[in-house]
């Protein structure tokens, strides 16, 4: 048996650390631990609840926004405050983008070097690359030329040696399967979704001011203002960008991100027998169709799925939600709490660095354990997408049995490493097919007369009960996502956030559970355990975002309030 | 391609082919981001032959970028830029052998890179660092590949030529430093003593502001002038408030009153919606964001004043009116008011920012007199 540690995980966001046995080219445990706090839940005690959000956009800068909208919704739950329509549209807007512009980079920059040898597409024939592209798909750069001049570029910049980015990586490593032209295609298009993805996100900026971390949030609406006779507010004009660039989002991802997705997956069959994990998941539910607030108004829904079973959807009830610190880095009893109460101060046990192994066999990461009625439950793209599948919803439906059919495989292998890339793409697909209905939404809405953004009855702290309390679900790109509030005079008096990052990575509970990447990760073959590859597969399947994971959390009136680490 | 012959009598060519254009960069590209980078630093336009004759040459800076306390939003702010764009930064501009987000190597494999790069360009690599530096505890908070981030940026910076801090965690703790900064959480300055270190605050960062302090540094070997706070003048020397859009608003007395008002959309003034510009040091209004598409205050939003030290704890509540703003001049630097007009802001509000605020203001004889 071979003990292994991956530390750091690149290409994700944070700091992540795999610990795993191989035995006989397998994994037979693995152990996720997350290496960085910094107490943001704590910062926020005492803080005016409509500053809120600015601070937990922080969480995280590559997730931005998504802290911001859950932070928003809990205050708002709390106050009971319904916001106008348009800010409902605006926000799926904004929501929407995101997951599209955030699902694209993490499939090309982010994992998509776990598949694709860029060293390999030096060998491609530029004309048999561009055969093979122009038979996925009539994106119009699938030309000879085009891949010829891309491969040059890689060429001068190889031969130049120094790779940079791209150095010292496990090119040629034999669990890489793509032939050198699949190889050329997919570098030519990471290099395009490089520009692709500044361009597209320019929508945050119009109606968002800026991204990463747009700035136009505001408890109770937005503060982007609709005036179609001015040039400072939301306008013809810009409405008008805001659709071409809407198009071009949505062009990409038909043209390039899906039949790209789908060439590779077809390389690589056979993880989707691979990495299955818990086989629970949980979806929130997404994209308000009113200001209800209500969960059966949500364009994609909301439910729990157990052990793999598509023909059942639960509800999902809130108060099964509980945080277990049995070996994360946290005062506290073993037994779960639930967020609204949780009683958490950081106590670091671990090794004093320099160290070289963590004891997994006590508290061993800075992650908690959430689980939903005492079990681990994955969340994510795959759960968002498995939840409407079995739901019902059509888009899914007709989306999901359109990427199997092309694979050639059944509903099975969406419980895997490649089931969860693939369900990314399907999310991807759905959100930016659908986007353009919420511009018209609003633009019918502005037609109509209606130039509200704002609910400001609350606006005034003097008019709020003296005690509160709150929740605000929103379901990111990387899954579900929770904040949780207790105010108090008018302040925060306690702030918990149970973040998607948290439900995947989260270390063993108190039952000796394990999380949801560690599950995944037991059975993987591994070709060369000295070069983990396959760990960096199953673990960018599930798109870590560390910084959003780590938090602590404290007793409501105690010494040590919550605190969010990042 | 053919030239334009405005362009031929402003660049001297060099005799050799460009280096540039070897790498697919057509040339009016190429001068359209030496201009963008020349205007970014508000140098005059005679200099902009200079800046391409210095990027012409084909020497790569090496980089090395550490992410310790930090939410990634200052690499996602890399990602979005346009002249030049990430990738010709990441492939053509710079050598940039670490980079946890974007690196293919993981583990013990990309601790090697790193190395390699220390060892064999010691003294010569540019060091970029983004998030704060926990050192509470032994620098237990926050740990890469088994070593504290405290002993790392004190290797790392310690061997560069000059160190970059992006954003405001990197430049003064930012948020977790924010009180009651659980973690020791402090700047890449206070962490590594004697490092020559350059500030580029920003939460994030505008990367703007990040490609023309790199060109600077390349063009003319040295890093910019920088203010009291360690920032450069090129993008700190002036408040927002100063080249506001809506200043015209702010001097006629037209505010905004509430979300969504006529005078929202009309573009009034947000001081009386908590607007922090009057004291924020920024080229937000004419640098913008994405292209320049916009910035907070020209969407409809205050300034946050998120390039400020402690902004976190000194400029909340980010609703709450900025106390005694009107009366002081264009000319007035960061070092002269900012600090003063911060503390008293704190001492207004009563909670957080007192403390962090007093433990700057010992470290600095400068801006007690705001």
């Amino acid at each position: 048996m071979a003990k292994i540690v991956v530390d750091p995980i690149t290409r994700i966001e944070g700091h992540l650390r795999i610990q795993a046995e191989v035995t006989g080219g397998r994994i037979t445990d693995a152990w996720s631990s997350s290496t960085m706090f910094r107490g943001i839940e704590k910062i926020l005690k005492g803080r005016d609840p409509r500053d809120a959000w600015y601070f937990t956009q922080r969480f995280c800068g590559v997730c931005t926004t998504v802290h911001s909208i859950a932070s928003i919704r809990a205050v708002e739950n709390a106050l009971n405050i319904h916001v106008p329509m348009n800010a409902e549209l605006i926000r799926n807007l904004i929501i929407g983008i995101q997951a599209v512009q955030d699902h694209v980079i993490h499939f090309y920059h982010l994992h998509a070097l776990d598949w694709v040898d860029v060293v390999s597409a030096l060998k491609a024939d530029p004309a048999k690359t561009a055969a093979l592209a122009a038979s996925l798909s009539d994106w119009p750069l699938n030309s000879p030329t085009y891949f010829k001049s891309v491969q040059d570029k890689l060429g001068a910049f190889v031969k130049k040696g120094r790779l940079g980015p791209f150095g010292n990586a496990y090119w040629g490593h034999p669990a890489y399967r793509l032939p050198p032209e699949a190889n050329l295609m997919a570098t030519a298009h990471y290099l395009e979704a490089l520009d692709w993805q500044r361009e597209v996100i320019r929508i945050h900026a119009i109606l968002g001011s800026k991204n990463p971390h747009p700035q136009t949030f505001l408890v109770g609406g937005m503060a982007i203002p609709i005036d179609p006779n001015s040039q400072n507010a939301l306008n013809a004009e810009k409405i008008a960008e805001i659709g071409e660039l809407l198009k071009k989002a949505k062009e990409f991802v038909e043209k390039v991100y899906i039949p790209d997705l789908l060439a590779v997956a077809s390389f690589y069959k056979e993880w989707a027998g691979i990495g299955g994990g818990v086989g629970n998941y949980l979806s929130c539910g997404e994209y308000p169709l009113d200001n209800s607030g209500r969960p059966e108004k949500l364009w994609f829904p909301q439910g729990i799925i157990l052990n793999k079973d598509l023909s059942r959807v639960y509800p999902i009830d809130q108060k099964k939600i509980t945080e277990s610190v049995a070996h994360s880095w946290y005062e506290g009893g073993d037994a779960g709490v639930h967020p609204w109460d949780e009683q958490t101060e950081a106590r670091y046990t671990g090794p004093r660095p320099p160290y070289d192994m963590i004891d997994t066999t006590g508290k061993y990461s800075w992650v908690k354990s959430p689980r939903y009625d005492g079990t681990s439950m994955e969340t994510g793209p795959l759960a968002t997408i498995l939840v409407a599948y079995a739901a019902g919803h059509k888009g899914a439906k007709g989306a999901v049995d359109m990427v199997l059919g092309k694979l050639g495989v059944g509903p099975e292998a969406l419980f895997s490493t490649l089931g969860r890339t693939a369900a990314r793409g399907v999310e991807t697909l759905l959100v930016a097919q659908e986007l353009p209905k919420w511009l018209d939404m609003l633009v019918a809405n502005i037609a109509g007369g209606d130039l509200a953004i704002h609910n400001g009855e609350k606006w005034d702290p003097a008019t709020w009960p003296r005690e509160a309390k709150g929740y605000g679900w929103h379901n990111a790109p990387r899954g579900s996502l929770s904040h949780w509030i207790r105010i108090r005079d008018q302040k925060i008096e306690n702030y918990q956030a149970v973040v998607p990052s948290t439900w995947n990575a989260s270390p063993r509970d108190e039952k000796g559970q394990r999380g949801p990447y560690e599950a995944a990760l037991v059975g993987t073959p591994m070709a060369d355990p000295a070069k983990p590859l396959e760990i960096l597969r199953t673990i960018h399947s599930f798109d870590p975002c560390l910084a959003c994971a780590v938090h602590l959390v404290d007793p409501a009136g105690g010494e040590l309030v919550n605190v969010k680490v990042l | 391609m053919p030239k334009s012959s405005d362009e031929r009598e402003v660049i001297p060519r060099p005799s050799g082919a460009s280096a540039w254009e070897e790498r697919g960069i057509s040339r009016r590209d190429f001068m359209k981001f030496c201009t963008a980078t020349a205007a970014a630093l508000a140098l005059p336009v005679s200099l902009v032959p200079r800046i391409a004759e210095a990027l012409e040459a084909d020497g790569r800076p090496s980089v090395i970028w550490l992410e310790f306390q930090g939410c990634t939003g200052d690499s996602e702010a890399l990602l979005r830029a346009a002249n030049p764009t990430v990738g010709e930064i990441v492939l053509d501009v710079l050598s940039v052998d670490y980079h946890e987000t974007i690196m293919a190597a993981a583990g013990h494999q990309a601790e090697e890179a790193r190395l390699k790069t220390e060892k064999e360009r010691s003294g010569k690599y540019i060091a970029v660092v983004e998030g704060a530096i926990p050192v509470k505890d032994g620098g237990i908070y926050c740990c890469v590949g088994g070593r504290s981030a405290v002993d790392i940026a004190r290797e790392v910076c310690g061997g560069a030529l000059a160190t970059i801090a992006v954003g405001t965690c990197a430049s003064f703790g930012g948020i977790p430093a924010a009180a009651p900064n659980p973690t020791g959480a402090v700047s890449v300055s206070e962490a590594v003593p004697g490092a020559t270190v350059v500030n580029i605050p920003g939460c994030p960062l505008n990367t703007d502001n990040l490609v023309a302090t790199i060109v600077h540094f390349i063009t003319f070997g040295k890093l910019p002038a920088v203010d009291g706070k360690g920032r450069p003048l090129f993008a700190f020397g002036k408040r927002i408030h100063d080249n506001c859009e809506r200043r015209a608003h702010f001097d006629a007395g037209q505010y905004v009153e509430q979300w969504g008002d006529q005078g929202h959309r009309k573009g009034y003034c947000l001081y009386k919606m908590g607007c922090k510009g009057p004291e924020t040091f920024h080229n937000c209004p004419t640098q913008r964001y994405n292209e320049k598409t916009s910035w907070p205050v020209g969407a409809g939003h205050g300034c946050a004043g998120c390039s400020e030290p402690h902004f976190w704890d000194t400029m909340t509540p980010f609703y709450r009116r900025l106390p005694n703003v009107p009366g002081f001049g264009i000319e007035m630097t960061a070092d002269k008011i900012g600090l003063g007009l911060a503390a008293g802001t704190a001492a207004a509000f009563g909670i957080h920012g007192v403390v962090s605020a007093l433990r700057k203001g010992d470290e600095s004889d400068e801006g007690k007199e705001g």
